[in-house]
């Protein structure tokens, strides 16, 4: 486990910082935490609004056991101990966003206690640079509902759609120290969510905000007075928060001052953070056990459900990558980043290999280096997420296929691809078509050694006279004269065998 | 021809099954006789349209030879704290003065699937907080009671509930539902000898139902003896998805079950409740009770329920907390009230409108419930309050390990005036201290009729039950209405 040696650089010396993150995360559900209502991103203001999720007279809630199974799930995922015993709790306090003047939470008895997440601090030395962040707790709660302010000159008006909507709450323990810590922990939470189901991650749709805990202190101090900034719904933000928020509070104290307990809100614009609220003025939410609802006690067939329901995590695949099919760890952790890039690589693996008849370790280190290389290339360029990808998995395998059993070369196969994703034609027919077929016939590629080396006879001479080297260059002359089509190994042996 | 209005919910139902009568001549009987009791102020909204329309399909479903539900063509009060889709739904409170809901709480839509009508929205104290129907916006309930002193002072017909037992005692309604948090079901149906029951916490679907406190409302019915509670209840009762606190259990069939036969049942007398300086009618009731139960072959035996003098003060903690928190929805943004003074900002409007649209108990129990629950003083308060109401559990579950259902009276005392106790808010929570234990405990209660205090005003008998047996706690009921021989109703002088 590396120490983190981030300082900041004070005029009076050097500063460490302590972070720590409350993520809100919305559970991936059809309905909300407590009734029926859709959940569906960009809805038309208040078309998903049940008489519950408006707080209407005599209305009652009633858990959602997709939401409650999701949390448990979440928990499983980063090893934490879940509580067969949890209960909600209101938080109350007044707010045009919050009909029934109290969210439902989980204050006393949260659902998830502690667990851990082992996080990549270097991508280019993934095994060197790890570092387990422990988590506290995750609770399950309902969102608030959104002001509007530009729809009327005097007046804001209320879109109840995301009033009700579950949320988990993903608490860890201060244990970051640099803005790269925070960034990779909250990356890695993200990932693990979707790997798990539980949440889309879509920061820029608000499904996963992080409130960014921050305080500064003399290396080997006590822990000085922390702010929170509220929201912060990016992985660059979350490192620009804690950068400049860290730095605010080393300039302040150095300067005599002192840092209050507080709410923040980060302007991305100015790469600053305000304060929104100071303890002085924080609500007194009142909490106490929602009298609406039962404990919620969980049963093992429960626990055991969610379990076995668990696909295999980041960490594990990542070591599989590497042990099983024999990947750089550069590669495992670059394909395992994220659950749709490792799904393709798996999808195309396995059809690859079947369509070639080969092992899935022998045709793995292809496959990883031509996605990786290749097609991330490509869509890169295009402006193009892997799941926009206009070349399926299987279309990819059948590529891999065609350069497995000989049928076209590596440089052919770029070609190929281009192809792909302009037309959305198979490689097969591609191949077909453009006559890309790679020759393996003996006969023909002999003439063509043969002429080349007629051609190039002084060549030939300081070849044999010790130049070695040389020998790439009719390997080049043949296949361009071939336009790529020959078989390259065949062209290494029957080049050898000419040269003698 | 008898008065209709005379009848209570078995009669009218066997009589329109029997085609004594029709629905449509019981409707029109009841929704005359609320026409012209106006001055009790029983009624926030009378609705004889919805009477009238339940009885012609009830009278044309038998015409036609259908089986009728089990309250077919019965028609009844529907207390306003229980929200009916298209009929205004108050609380009898300003703040939802005009607020009518799009949907029927499970309860009311039960009755009415059993072929009730509903003759109007009945009076309660706001928010269903109050002992004497004197905390409504729309005004106080008369009781229909009067002293025996030759006088014309305004009764108090008890609350929440006032509207439901002033109605059913003065025969505007055979039966109507009431809602019981610390014995707004059985103090009201004792001061205006009546019955009425609070089942087990759970057996109604609070769906629907204007919330006061969460974990102590429950709705029950009131009517004019015991076999009519049973048949109110059983209509009312049931599993609702709705709900999560409501009880997964299926519906007796407590009309049927009905017996006053109580040889081998034991009947607890609670030494605690027997406070120095009780009243000596109701000390006199309660020990006629005592005979009547024996008389029915019960064994009587002294019960302690030792916490019982904490029970009050925690109710008064607990029941303000959690309607602190469920009357926060009245915020004058989505429905309901809203004053928005000139340059409001959010905050002025909740503060106008809460101050505008809630009676000055309501603002009290807030206040009180804000306080327990704030940093601080939660744990002083609210955790204590629940601790004690854990302890008061214990003690009913101990008693009933030597008993199966308890004695006790109602109330302490027989109604007062209007206005006698307005002053004094404590002497009016203490009117509640022998019907709050069952709530806290979610235990079944009900109120029967046991006699006139020297007053010439009714006191109710109160018997406690263990959970889910409602059943032993009608019997009970049903044996004591047997031998108490209460025929005594008031005199019609409105």
């Amino acid at each position: 486990m590396g120490m983190s040696n981030y300082r900041i650089h004070g005029a009076t010396g050097e500063w460490e910082v302590v972070i720590g993150l409350e993520v809100h995360a919305q559970i991936t559900t059809q309905s909300k935490l407590f009734s029926g209502a859709a959940t569906a991103f960009g809805a038309e203001p208040n078309s998903q609004v049940s008489l519950v999720d408006a707080a209407m007279p005599g209305m009652l809630p009633v858990p959602n056991r997709e939401c409650i199974r999701q949390g448990v799930r979440t928990g499983m995922a980063v090893g934490a101990q879940i509580n067969k015993y949890s209960r909600f709790d209101r938080k109350n306090y007044f707010y045009a966003d919050l009909p029934q003047g109290y969210q439902i939470s989980q204050l006393y008895h949260p659902i998830v206690g502690e667990g851990e997440i082992e996080v990549i601090l270097d991508d280019k030395d993934p095994e060197g640079s790890t570092k387990t962040i422990g988590i506290e707790r995750i609770h399950v709660e309902q969102d608030a509902g959104k002001l509007m302010h530009d729809q009327h000159p005097t007046m804001s008006y209320v879109d109840l759609n995301r009033s009700g909507v579950a949320l988990m709450e993903i608490v860890s323990r201060p244990d970051m120290r640099s803005p790269v810590e925070a960034g990779a922990y909250l990356s890695k939470l993200r990932t693990i969510l979707r790997y798990v189901g539980s949440c889309d991650g879509n920061m820029d749709q608000g499904s996963m905000r992080a409130d960014v805990n921050v305080s500064v202190r003399r290396p080997g101090e006590p822990l000085g007075t922390r702010t929170e900034t509220k929201n912060v719904n990016s992985v660059r933000f979350v490192m620009a928060v804690v950068e400049s928020e860290a730095r605010r509070q080393v300039d302040l104290i150095e300067d005599g001052g002192r840092v209050v307990q507080e709410t923040r809100l980060y302007d991305p614009d100015k790469n600053e953070t305000r304060s929104m609220r100071s303890k002085e003025d924080a609500h007194d939410y009142r909490y106490f056990p929602d009298p609406d609802l039962l404990p919620l006690v969980l049963d093992d067939a429960f626990l055991d459900e969610c379990r076995a329901s668990l696909p295999e995590l980041p960490d594990a695949k990542r070591h599989r990558y590497e042990t099983v099919l024999g990947l750089s760890a550069y590669a495992a952790g670059v394909l395992t980043a994220d659950v749709e890039s490792a799904r393709w690589f798996e999808v195309l693996v396995s059809e690859a290999a079947a369509k070639a008849g080969k092992s899935e370790a022998d045709l793995a280190k292809q496959a990883s280096n031509w996605l990786i290389s290749e097609l991330f290339g490509a869509l890169n360029k295009a402006g193009k997420e892997l799941s926009d990808s206009p070349v399926s998995p299987a279309a990819g395998a059948e590529l891999l296929a065609l350069i497995a059993d000989g049928t076209i070369s590596g440089s052919i196969a770029k070609q190929v691809l281009e192809k792909m994703l302009e037309t959305g034609d198979s490689a097969a027919a591609i191949v077909e078509r453009e006559g890309l077929k790679q020759t393996s016939d003996t006969g023909v590629i002999e003439a063509v050694v043969a002429k080349i080396l007629a051609d190039n006879a002084d060549k030939v001479e300081q070849y044999k006279a010790g130049k070695e080297a040389l020998f790439g260059f009719f390997v080049g002359q043949t296949m361009k004269a071939m336009q790529g089509k020959a078989n390259p190994g065949m062209v290494n042996e029957l080049l050898k065998k000419a040269l003698g | 021809m008898t008065d209709l209005t005379d009848l209570g919910v078995a009669a009218l139902r066997d009589g329109i099954a029997g085609g004594d009568f029709t629905a449509v001549e019981a409707a029109e009987a009841f929704n005359a006789n609320i026409a012209a009791a106006g001055v009790l102020n029983a009624f926030i909204v009378a609705t004889p349209e919805h009477a009238l329309e339940s009885a012609r399909k009830v009278d044309a479903d038998r015409a036609a030879g259908k089986t009728l539900g089990k309250l077919a063509g019965v028609p009844i009060g529907m207390k306003d704290l229980f929200a009916t889709k298209g009929v205004q739904t108050t609380a009898a409170s300003h703040i939802l003065e005009g607020f009518t809901p799009e949907y029927e709480s499970t309860v009311s839509q039960k009755l009415w699937d059993a072929g009730a009508g509903m003759l109007g929205k009945l009076n309660l104290d706001q928010f269903a907080m109050g002992s004497s129907n004197e905390t409504s916006y729309f005004g106080n309930v008369i009781s229909p009671w009067r002293r025996c002193d030759g006088g014309n002072a305004a009764m108090a017909p008890g609350g929440s509930s006032g509207g439901s037992s002033a109605a059913v005692s003065a025969r505007l309604c055979p039966a109507a539902t009431g809602t019981d948090t610390g014995g707004s079901i059985r103090q009201p149906a004792a001061f205006t000898g009546i019955s009425g029951i609070k089942p087990t916490y759970g057996r109604c679907s609070r769906w629907g139902i204007v919330a006061f406190a969460s974990s102590l409302d429950q709705a029950g019915p009131m009517a004019r003896d015991v076999r009519d509670c049973a048949i109110m209840l059983e209509a009312m009762a049931g599993f609702d998805p709705k709900d999560t606190t409501s009880l997964d259990l299926s519906v007796p069939a407590w009309e049927a079950g009905l017996n006053a036969n109580l040889k081998g049942k034991k009947v607890g007398i609670p030494r605690e409740y027997r406070v120095e300086g009780l009243d000596a009618d109701v000390a006199k009731s309660w020990d006629d009770g005592v005979a009547w139960l024996k008389d029915a072959g019960a064994e009587v035996i002294d019960i302690s329920l030792p916490h019982t003098k904490y029970a009050l003060p925690a109710y008064y903690i607990i029941a303000p907390a959690e309607a602190s928190s469920n009357l926060a929805r009245y915020d004058g943004v989505r429905y309901g009230l809203r004053d928005l003074p000139d340059g409001a900002n959010l905050q002025d409007m909740y503060a106008a409108t809460r101050a505008a649209g809630f009676g000055a108990e309501v603002k009290r129990r807030i206040l009180i419930g804000t306080y327990v629950l704030s940093a601080g003083f939660y744990d002083a308060y609210y955790t204590q309050a629940q601790k004690v109401r854990t302890l008061i559990s214990h003690d009913f579950k101990n008693a009933f390990t030597e008993c199966d259902v308890i004695l006790a009276p109602t109330t302490p005392t027989g109604a007062f005036g209007l206005g006698e106790m307005v002053s004094d808010p404590l002497a009016m929570y203490l009117n509640d201290v022998f019907a709050v234990p069952a709530s806290l405990a979610g235990l079944p209660a009900m109120s029967v009729p046991a006699g006139l205090n020297r007053e010439g005003l009714p006191l109710g008998l109160q018997i406690v039950g263990r959970p889910f047996d409602e059943q032993g706690v009608l019997n009970a009921g049903l044996a004591i209405e047997q031998r108490a021989g209460f025929t005594a109703r008031p005199g019609k002088w409105w």
